[in-house]
């Protein structure tokens, strides 16, 4: 396990290099600068921020500048907030999509396990059918559908939670984490069913059943731990989606996270901004996918003997 | 138990319901936090740096010029100076500053305080993107623009070694034979008489130089703080951080968090601080519309940035007292690239224009109240009411494109319409795009582009016909016409009038308000009889105020300083 573990980890790190410098040459080929404003500025004082940025070397120089900092971990000035770092903002935006993030993925866990494991024991029956139906609209309804509407129906038409922030006002973490876990909830749901319904046909159930087991020792012993692999392998890209993919809601309900950032860099031509939330971000996504590939070798003893 | 644990999340979402029932709004009148949606996330706060509407919004809580802009519009009111002289040619300012004018810090401020600050504006390497606001003043240009030796020959042996424009080439040239060692600041008209008086030298008579001095960029920045944590050029000194910032408005800074909010608490030292009757100000910085339309019928903010534009009609229909549509000094209009073969015929520009129909556009499409442009200035600017026409003139319009020799044998050639990727401004083209379409027969097509791939476009002229708007920067005429002289970096169009020029020029170097209207009145005419504008209407500052907010008045550029503003429930 610890080989397997090293080996990815090393092999994370070139990926990682590939990712900043194509980012980085891509940037620049994006028409518009990060200066370009509805007031143009003079010539003059463009070549002043320039200067004033390392703007006027040429792409090499400064590809070579920044590739020399972020080997040392600094990712730079921010471009769009003078004397903001990009590590500072990486860092403040961080825990609150991380802390969003969490919530969404125990909402998502503990809906979709539940209704999907329910839906395969009941299979074609209201247990089945309704659950699905429901996850069928979870995936259809996009996030930025299912926020406004949420907030809608608790926060004005009910007035019991806050229609936006962050730990602020109370309970104003519910809906965000709800609209977010919720579109995952529903994946989940129909993974652990499918899952759910190959293992429970299988000969060793039977064998748990024909030992007498309770019907529950069955399911949460034996069959829970086969048929929940595609879900475990499923949350790896699913934490990292969350993670990048936060930014719909975070500007619905204005959460102070990193997904605003990330987004908001690219309209700006913040370059280092841009650079250095995706080279983060890729990171995220290069981790969690090697923690969800563990964690299913470690739920499959075959495929852990065969590597 | 299935039932329990689908029951849990929804017995937990009512306790938290229950919880909270009081909304900030509603407990704000107790305890005096004014509760501010503020677009997006300020750049920062430091008034030589920042550009941008939600950063001003800001500022003026936190830091004050020598005067403030009057809440019911009309002459600027004492800020930290108390009282002015102004010579009589117009052009020497002595200002005396108030004796109870304190830094936040305690520390009373002092004529050198401007002195210094305005130093730092204009110091070329800080990168200031508003230095021009005091190119008005003595010698401020030179000490701005002022480029070394090195630097010159460095710009001529790269003109050369690339395609060399002659005309870059001769003017570096010129410079570089007519080169004078770096002017001293002392070059520069604003000196300290003495602890409290500041005299300034202008270079002519600019009768809107007091309202010039209620625009952030004109405000002062706390020496010692800046120069604690950086020189006087670092654009990333950490001066501006809770803690840290010392300036000298009616609120100081008290916490922010990135892409949350900002709050700013009454300010103890502030000269005129009995008046300011707010305990706090919070900044939201919500910068969707939608969002921010929920948290204000929510009860979480007392006043919001903008408004979605497709619920404006419907607030009017319902007529929501919430909603105020304030009048505003800016105008939406379209560009016309005079360097593009099509449109290098002004009978061609005035056949465009003329075909515009502007009073649907706004009855039909913006439906927020907006007023349909005939000049490029808004009307009423500080008394300046311009007398040009436009009309709506079909048959006109294809007489001229007739006479500009285009016919059915010989049709106009397609034009492109180019805007930032936007909603309201596609509705516009749109609109526009039909009526060329049905007077003229011109085929029009839509080009939206990302808001800096729009910018870059237009900045190299590459487009055709541009949707462009222009918000004033202060309370006169000056701040729109100025834009249309040649070599003024945001004229973009490619116009350059010497005549013009020479009646701006007139215009800011009589000290006679009447005459000065009268010219600035003909360059108008000249600007709309050339056409490379087409102007449509009259921008409208549409927003939700809470009914406890008091004290904030409409005001045309949008300045309203909170020493004004209070809660009050009726």
């Amino acid at each position: 396990m610890l080989a397997i573990f090293i080996k990815r980890i090393l092999l994370a790190i070139p990926v990682i290099f590939a990712v900043a410098s194509i980012t980085f040459f891509l940037i620049k080929l994006a028409p518009g600068g990060p200066f370009d404003a509805d007031k143009a500025v003079s010539p003059q004082v463009l070549k002043n921020l320039n200067e004033a940025y390392n703007l006027d070397a040429t792409n090499w120089e400064q590809y070579i500048d920044y590739m020399t900092n972020l080997a040392q971990g600094d990712l730079g000035p921010s471009f769009r907030f003078p004397g903001r770092s990009v590590t500072e903002m990486i860092t403040t935006g961080l825990p609150v999509t991380f802390e969003l993030a969490f919530y969404a993925i125990l909402i998502a866990l503990f809906m979709g396990v539940f209704s999907g494991v329910l839906a395969a024991l009941k299979r074609n029956t209201m247990f089945d059918f309704i659950p699905m139906a429901i996850a069928m609209i979870g995936i259809c309804v996009p996030t930025f559908l299912m926020g406004p509407l949420l907030v809608l129906i608790f926060g004005i038409n009910l007035e019991i939670l806050p229609v936006s922030g962050w730990g602020q006002l109370p309970g104003d973490k519910i809906l965000p984490s709800l609209t977010l876990g919720f579109a995952y909830a529903a994946y989940i749901a129909r993974l652990s069913r499918g899952g759910m319904l190959e293992v429970l046909n299988q000969d060793f159930i039977r064998t748990a059943r024909a030992k007498g087991l309770t019907e529950k020792m069955v399911v949460i012993k034996h069959a829970m731990q086969g048929g929940l692999i595609p879900v475990v392998s499923f949350l790896g890209p699913a934490i990292a989606g969350l993670l990048a993919g936060s930014f719909v809601v975070e500007t619905i309900f204005q959460i102070p996270g990193l997904g605003r950032f990330y987004v908001e860099a690219a309209f700006n031509r913040d370059y280092t901004m841009i650079l250095g939330t995706t080279i983060f971000f890729s990171a995220m996504i290069v981790f969690f996918n090697l923690l969800s590939d563990l964690a299913a070798l470690w739920l499959n003893p075959r495929s852990r003997d065969a590597s | 138990m299935y039932k329990k644990i689908i029951l849990m999340p929804l017995a937990l979402i009512f306790f938290y319901g229950c919880s909270q029932n009081i909304s900030p709004v509603d407990s704000a009148i107790e305890s005096g936090i004014f509760h501010f949606g503020n677009g997006s996330e300020p750049q920062g706060i430091d008034p030589h740096i920042v550009t941008g509407v939600p950063e001003h919004h800001l500022l003026i809580s936190l830091c004050e010029g020598l005067t403030i802009a009057n809440p019911n519009g009309g002459a600027n009111l004492p800020g930290v100076a108390e009282s002015w002289t102004i010579s009589e040619d117009g052009k020497e300012y002595i200002f005396y500053l108030n004796k109870n004018a304190k830094w936040s810090n305690g520390e009373v401020m002092t004529a050198d305080d401007f002195v210094w600050s305005w130093m730092r504006i204009l110091t070329a390497s800080l990168g200031s993107q508003y230095p021009d606001m005091l190119y008005y003043l003595e010698g401020a240009e030179e000490y701005h623009t002022w480029v070394s030796k090195e630097d010159l020959n460095s710009m001529l042996a790269n003109e050369l070694s690339n395609d060399a424009d002659p005309e870059i080439v001769f003017s570096i040239e010129q410079s570089l034979m007519n080169h004078k060692p770096k002017p001293l600041f002392d070059t520069v008209g604003v000196k300290a008489i003495d602890e409290h008086t500041l005299k300034v030298n202008l270079k002519s008579p600019t009768p809107f130089f007091l309202g010039l001095l209620s625009h952030y960029s004109t405000w002062p920045a706390h020496k010692e703080t800046v120069l604690k944590f950086g020189e006087i050029d670092d654009r990333n000194g950490e001066w501006t951080r809770p803690g840290n910032f010392v300036c000298n408005g009616p609120f100081q800074l008290k916490s922010w968090e990135l892409n949350n909010k900002i709050v700013v608490e009454k300010n103890p030292h502030y000269w005129d601080s009995s008046k300011v009757r707010l305990n706090e100000m919070h900044f939201y910085p919500v910068s969707n519309v939608m969002t921010e339309d929920r948290m204000f019928r929510a009860g979480q903010l007392h006043l919001t940035s903008t408004l979605p534009s497709q619920k404006c009609p419907i607030y009017i229909e319902e007529n929501n007292p919430d909603l105020r549509i304030d009048p505003y000094m800016g105008q939406y209009f379209y560009r016309l690239n005079i360097n593009n073969p099509a449109l290098q015929d002004v009978r061609v520009r005035k056949a465009l224009a003329y075909t515009i129909n502007r009073k649907l556009i706004v009855e039909k499409v913006t439906k927020c109240g907006q007023i349909p442009a005939y000049s490029f200035t808004p009307p009423g600017s500080n008394g300046y009411y311009p007398d040009t026409e436009i009309p709506f003139d079909p048959e006109l319009a294809k007489q001229l494109m007739m006479d500009a020799g285009y016919s059915d044998s010989n049709p106009f050639p397609k034009i492109e319409i180019l805007f930032n990727t936007n909603e309201d401004h596609r509705k516009i083209a749109l609109a526009i795009q039909q009526m060329w379409q049905q007077n003229l027969g011109i085929e029009v097509e839509l080009v939206n582009q990302d808001w800096k791939v729009y910018l870059s476009r237009e900045m190299v002229g590459d487009f055709q016909v541009s949707r462009a708007g222009w918000i004033g920067d202060y309370e006169d005429p000056n701040t729109f016409l100025d834009l249309m002289r040649p070599n003024r970096g945001n004229n973009k169009t490619g116009w350059e009038d010497a005549n013009y020029d020479a009646i701006m020029k007139k215009a800011n170097s009589t000290n006679n308000q009447e005459e000065r209207y009268e010219l600035l009145n003909q360059a108008e005419e000249l600007l709309i009889d050339n056409m490379p504008i087409i102007p449509l209407y009259t921008y409208v500052r549409a927003y939700q105020l809470s009914p406890d907010v008091k004290g904030y008045s409409p005001h045309i550029l949008d300045h309203h300083h909170p020493k004004f503003i209070y809660l009050e429930r009726d």
